[in-house]
């Protein structure tokens, strides 16, 4: 296994940068995209940037970044735009036309590439990495340019912060302000174009969508604010990124792309589990709890009354008589109770099984306790 | 770039003494007409309901007064000039169910959106932006949730967070689609307290209305609405048995206890209780 020191290494360095732009990029522009519930463009946009790539490489001639990203931000957009107009002039489901475009487009992609691939062009060989991503192939000008990019994409969320935050949660009322919505909505879906051409390199075509997507989705679960979210996505984006890339350092032939993603998407599976208060596993736990509190104020109301109609605030109460009264759960929430130090174990009568009463504490609480009956019986 | 989203040329003056006058409105989805040919006029300072039933058109109405749906054929002046010069004088109450509650956004920051037109490009909300929203949660009786997350609104918690929006776009239109829909009992009197506390204030109010029943106790001017208008004028001329049957079709002639052929204009006002069971029948009528 490789030490620190390798950290230092050109290619390395080369890599850990891009993945960073790329995850800060993806997690600030993919928030908007999750929550305008159009992650799924970026799939449509992302596959085919592939035609563009291959485009801009003919008719450039070099595999120069420039000419390559200005190819896939143009088929990306062009996808985008089919997408919309056939949801809106066909009879087609909004998925139905996305598979569609998302299909077409990649076929051409391949058909193209392959065509290249088989002219033996000078300077074609890799292109064909642009499908999964190459972390090694990152040279210092790509990032300048991811760099540019990112640069443009935050200047402009920051500058149209509320702008963009407006269209994203009230379209309808943004326009009755007079907000050129569906521009700002077309601006949106081609920044998420940019997001894809900043991952080509690092993550590829195939598997970008996963980088719009994860950083939002996982951001959005610990998040109150649209502030905090972003920056958090972005967060989560870049770490993703430089997790991914070290990841890919410690074995060979381990993908750099593929790994970003899996890490990504890792820290968007935690999320929609453990965030407090929306996670999955939190909810559930927290059912769980809710149910089991509800279990013992049961019991100690029982107890309570039992105690009242024997006229003995002390009354032991038999484990199988409670057992038959609130099922199997009693003996778990009597244990509860009793690390409350609300009931306690009878143990001189051992003989007859297992008693239980309620400490002082306890008959306190289950005095007070709103599910007790009112006292029939005074005793103490 | 205009210093304001809403600034367009500058037009002639048509009708400036009412507060929105419609000509010849068409409105239209596919080939299916939403709104024929309707003319309206509703002068300032009413508290105007407009019902009829599904389908009638009412949203549309209202999107199409904001330029959000683009009219096949028609004009629409707000306080004499064409709406879509006078955006910054109309406010807009969404139907609650149009936004996702689960964005993540606080209560204070919704009411500020009502802010953005004002503010115009890239300027951002301040101090007094946040003194202003805060007033408007303040009326609505909502300010001590301003921090709270909207995921964790009830129904009528929501809506009152929409009316506060509204507010502090301090306009002196304003436009609210169904904002006593599935609301409480609680939320719909303190609504329609501030709708008529705004009336006083000088504002003009257009409100789409589903409850047939609480029409004269809560409004002065009514539009029967059933894709072309049926009536429209002040409220005690309007209300009658022979309009709303007209707007909903025949069910209404099948309430208990009405005579047929009551109404005419300025005829008696059909009894609430008969009206009752009005509109959830209609209501399934397109």
């Amino acid at each position: 296994m490789p030490g620190l020191e390798i950290l230092s290494d050109f290619t390395v360095r080369n890599a850990l940068i891009g993945a960073s732009l790329l995850g800060v990029v993806s997690g600030v522009l993919g928030t908007f995209a999750v929550l305008r519930e159009q992650s799924l463009i970026g799939d449509a946009v992302s596959h085919a940037a592939l035609p563009g790539i291959c485009l801009g490489f003919l008719i450039a001639g070099t595999r120069e970044i420039w000419p390559l990203a200005l190819g896939a931000l143009a088929a990306g957009a062009a996808a985008a735009l089919a997408v919309l107009a056939l949801t809106r002039y066909s009879r087609l489901k909004p998925d139905a036309s996305l598979g569609t475009v998302l299909s077409t487009f990649f076929a051409a992609g391949t058909v193209l590439l392959t065509y290249i691939q088989n002219r033996q062009l000078p300077g074609q060989a890799g292109l064909d990495s642009f499908l999964f991503g190459q972390a090694a192939a990152v040279l210092p000008e790509d990032l300048w340019f991811m760099g540019a990019v990112a640069l443009v994409a935050l200047g402009a969320v920051g500058l149209f912060w509320k702008e963009f935050k407006l269209v994203a949660f009230d379209p309808g009322f943004a326009r009755s302000l007079g907000l050129p919505v569906a521009l700002i909505e077309a601006a949106l879906t081609a920044m998420i174009a940019l997001a894809v051409v900043v991952g080509l390199q690092l993550v590829g075509v195939v598997l970008m969508v996963a980088m719009v997507i994860a950083p939002g989705t996982a951001a959005r679960q610990w998040c109150r604010r649209l502030e905090t979210t972003v920056l958090l996505a972005a967060g989560f984006g870049a770490a993703s990124g430089i997790l991914g890339t070290m990841l890919s350092l410690l074995g060979r032939g381990l993908a750099t792309g593929p790994l970003i993603v899996l890490v990504a998407t890792g820290l968007a599976v935690v999320s929609l589990l453990f965030a407090p208060g929306r996670g999955a596993a939190w909810k559930a736990a927290a059912r769980r709890r809710a149910r089991a509190a509800i279990e013992d104020r049961h019991i100690l109301a029982g107890m309570w009354q039992l105690a009242q109609s024997h006229g003995d605030a002390a009354y032991a109460v038999e484990q199988g008589m409670l057992d038959a009264m609130y099922g199997a759960g009693a003996r778990g929430a009597l244990e509860r109770l009793e690390r409350q130090g609300l009931v306690e174990p009878v143990t001189h009568m051992s003989e007859e099984g297992l008693h239980w009463r309620l400490t002082p504490e306890g008959r306190k609480a289950a005095a007070a306790e709103p599910l007790s009956p009112s006292p029939t019986v005074r005793g103490e | 770039m205009v210093d304001r989203w809403d600034e367009r040329a500058k037009g002639a003056v048509h009708e400036p003494s009412l507060a929105l006058h419609i000509e010849d409105l068409t409105v239209s989805y596919d080939h299916r007409p939403v709104l024929w040919d309707i003319d309206l006029d509703i002068p300032p300072g009413v508290l105007a309901a407009v019902v009829g039933p599904n389908g009638a058109g009412k949203s549309t109405l209202v999107k199409a007064v904001l330029g959000m749906v683009k009219p096949a054929a028609g004009h629409v002046y707000v306080f004499g000039r064409p709406h879509l010069q006078q955006l910054r004088r109309i406010g807009y109450v969404p139907q609650r169910t149009t936004v996702d509650w689960d964005f993540p956004t606080t209560v204070l920051d919704v009411v500020m959106m009502g802010l953005y037109g004002q503010l115009g490009w890239i300027r951002r909300p301040g101090r007094a932006e946040r003194r202003k929203a805060m007033d408007a949660l303040e009326q609505v009786g909502m300010a001590a949730f301003c921090h709270r997350q909207i995921s964790q609104l009830s129904g009528g918690q929501q809506q009152r967070v929409f009316l506060a929006r509204a507010l502090v776009q301090d306009a002196e239109l304003y436009l609210l689609d169904e904002p006593m829909a599935g609301v409480d009992a609680t939320t719909e009197r303190h609504i329609i307290g501030l709708l008529k506390e705004l009336r006083s204030r000088g504002k003009t109010l257009l409100v789409v209305h589903h409850d047939l029943q609480t029409l004269p106790e809560y409004f002065d001017w009514l539009v029967l609405l059933n894709v072309r208008i049926v009536a429209q004028g002040p409220l005690k001329q309007v209300y009658t048995l022979a309009n709303l049957r007209q707007t909903y079709g025949s069910q209404i002639g099948l309430l208990h206890g009405m005579p047929a052929g009551t109404g005419g204009p300025g005829a008696e006002s059909p009894g609430s209780a008969a009206l009752e069971t009005a509109a959830p029948r209609a209501g399934g009528r397109r």
